[in-house]
């Protein structure tokens, strides 16, 4: 197994509960991903998919635990990992493209003003917006719009790690459709890795190589890692076709509506919780028509790393 | 008659309204009759001399365009031109209020960023704020000994509690988004601060450096009254010692057209830096 770019090593996150005790979101997590992975993470509101997002952004910290990039603890937040908010994020006051300069003459102060300027609409153009509409101020822009100028300043500076907290959570599905279509354009083309936090099954296997799974909270914990053995480049209305499609949305939709709950609320006594591994792919055992109705199914194996 | 914009239609109500009232004053003044008309009694008790009344719009009209055609003649202290008082006026307003955003914004981020120093210095804040800014005269003469320069004093301390609320509160109150933006992109604390957290907050801080120059309009009229010499507020006082109401009018009218330009300056850079979400 190499070595992972980004290695959450027993993170735990406690908070008060309002009468004198604790309340333990999750607890030991640890997950690592590789480099130029895009993962997914999956989960029920309130199971702290966004506090871990927090703290892998370096905006929160955890009550204990360590998140390692490259060998190298992290702490606060840093240029290496890029965040794009739900909210999109964009300052209000600055033109689509100067948000992108702004990202971009964080990340590198010593480029020229042309250069940096080149970048921004290199990127801005790689998710579609070029012309007039780079100079109109975020509130004259639709909301996909918006969402494209975060994206384009996160990939513009290059992270190590890219997180995107749920990106497409306020945008309608049309508009989501495209986006994702964009969002993998651009990442098909830099190799970054990404880090997303998402609520639709159908948008993580499109995305993902692999999907993290997590219970339901309190002592939330990353329970499983599906690989999505789909190739890529994968288009939307293609990657119904493949006989693993359903085998792994069917393994999700289960997990997410039955068996989270039933992993939920168990305390670690301590252990380290690594998520196992789950690979699924009909493909490899030549049984394209064995019907794949999750975990229980025979040709289903699960392997611990 | 062709469709007037609403616009149009609301300049010309205003003229009408305008000549309306012109008109009204001009046939309130009651005419002075002439010698021959008065009876044996009145001319007796001095009826005959000229009386003073208020003006007709007519006259303030004419010592307008007396005064506007040469404002910054000086023909010693006790006469010198519109322009001129009006500058002194404005110059002190300026200093006082400059000196006053000078410690009321770095303050005032101050204040905002650090719940800490809010609330310390809240009632500091909370006392001092409603005090009238002419109480402050007769200490600020004592210890500064200088008529001029407690002028200026008074417009700072009352131009100052607007601009340091304002924004303390606008700077509070920016996005943690915005701020978390600034922090994934690593800017230092003065970068954020001029990057991110002024331009959030700088629609509040002009708010309040308006409602401040309003404010210091105000007051610098009463307190040139006081400290005398120059000025408009000294002009006022001058020609009502002098009875002349002539002169009084048209320098409260000039008082209404700065003040107005000085708040259109505001709201022109209150657009300036608007944003919409």
């Amino acid at each position: 197994m190499t070595k992972p770019s980004l290695s959450v090593e027993r993170l735990t996150q406690t908070f008060p509960d309002g009468k004198g005790g604790t309340m333990t979101v999750f607890e030991n997590a640890s997950f690592g991903i590789e480099k130029g992975e895009f993962v997914c993470i999956l989960g029920h509101s309130g199971c702290g998919k966004s506090t871990i997002m927090n703290i892998l952004a370096g905006l929160a910290e955890p009550s204990s635990g360590v998140v390692k990039m490259d060998g190298y603890e992290v702490s606060g937040p840093s240029l290496d990992r890029g965040v794009v908010f739900q909210n999109y994020s964009l300052l209000p006051w600055l033109s689509a493209l100067k948000n992108v300069i702004f990202g971009v003459r964080a990340r590198y102060p010593n480029r020229s003003r042309a250069e940096i300027e080149a970048q921004s609409l290199k990127y801005l153009a790689m998710v579609g917006l070029e012309g007039d509409v780079v100079h109109r101020k975020p509130s004259q822009l639709s909301g996909g719009m918006r969402q494209r100028v975060s994206i384009a300043r996160a990939f513009a500076n290059h992270p190590k790690l890219l997180l995107l907290d749920e990106p497409f959570g306020a945008l309608d599905a049309l508009t989501r459709g495209t986006i994702q279509d964009e969002l993998l354009k651009i990442w098909g083309g830099t190799e970054q890795t990404v880090f997303m936090i998402t609520h639709d099954i159908d948008e993580a296997i499109l995305l993902a190589d692999r999907i993290l799974l997590m219970t339901n909270g309190p002592f939330a914990r990353v329970a499983e890692s599906v690989e999505i053995t789909i190739p890529r480049p994968r288009k939307r209305t293609e990657i119904v076709e493949h006989p693993n499609y359903y085998a792994i949305r069917n393994h999700l939709v289960h997990f997410l509506g039955q068996r989270s709950r039933e992993l939920a609320g168990r305390a670690s006594d301590g252990a380290d919780q690594r998520p196992e591994t789950v690979r699924i792919d009909l493909t490899e055992t030549g049984t394209p028509d064995a019907p794949a109705d999750g975990p229980a199914a025979p040709h289903l194996r699960a392997v611990t790393p | 008659m062709g469709k007037l914009t609403l616009n149009q239609r609301a300049a010309l109500l205003s003229l009408v309204l305008l000549a309306v009232g012109l008109l009204i004053w001009e046939a309130a003044i009651p005419a002075q009759k002439a010698a021959a008309e008065l009876t044996e009694y009145e001319r007796l008790t001095g009826g005959g001399a000229p009386k003073a009344g208020v003006p007709p719009p007519s006259q303030v009209l004419v010592k307008a365009w007396e005064q506007l055609s040469n404002p910054f003649y000086d023909a010693g202290p006790n006469d010198k031109g519109i322009g001129i008082q009006i500058g002194y006026s404005i110059y002190r307003v300026l200093s006082g209020y400059l000196l006053a955003a000078l410690v009321a914004i770095p303050l005032g981020f101050l204040i905002g960023m650090s719940p800490v120093a809010y609330r310390a210095l809240n009632p500091f804040i909370q006392v001092l704020r409603p005090i009238s800014p002419l109480a402050w005269m007769p200490l600020a003469l004592f210890i500064i000994q200088d008529s001029e320069a407690s002028a200026i004093f008074v417009i700072f301390i009352c131009s100052i509690w607007p601009m340091l609320i304002n924004t303390a509160f606008g700077v509070a109150g920016v996005r943690q988004d915005w701020v978390n933006v600034a922090r994934t992109h690593e800017l230092g604390p003065l970068r954020t601060a001029f990057t991110v957290i002024l331009p959030a907050a700088a629609p509040t801080i002009i708010t309040g450096m308006r409602i401040s120059i309003g404010i210091a309009w105000l007051v610098i009229v009463a307190a040139e009254m006081l400290v005398g010499g120059t000025g408009i507020g000294y002009y006022v006082w001058n020609e009502w010692n002098n009875l002349d109401l002539t002169s009084v009018i048209f320098s409260i009218l000039m008082i209404g057209v700065v003040g107005m330009l000085l708040d259109s300056a505001f709201a022109w850079l209150q657009r300036a830096v608007a944003y919409a979400e």
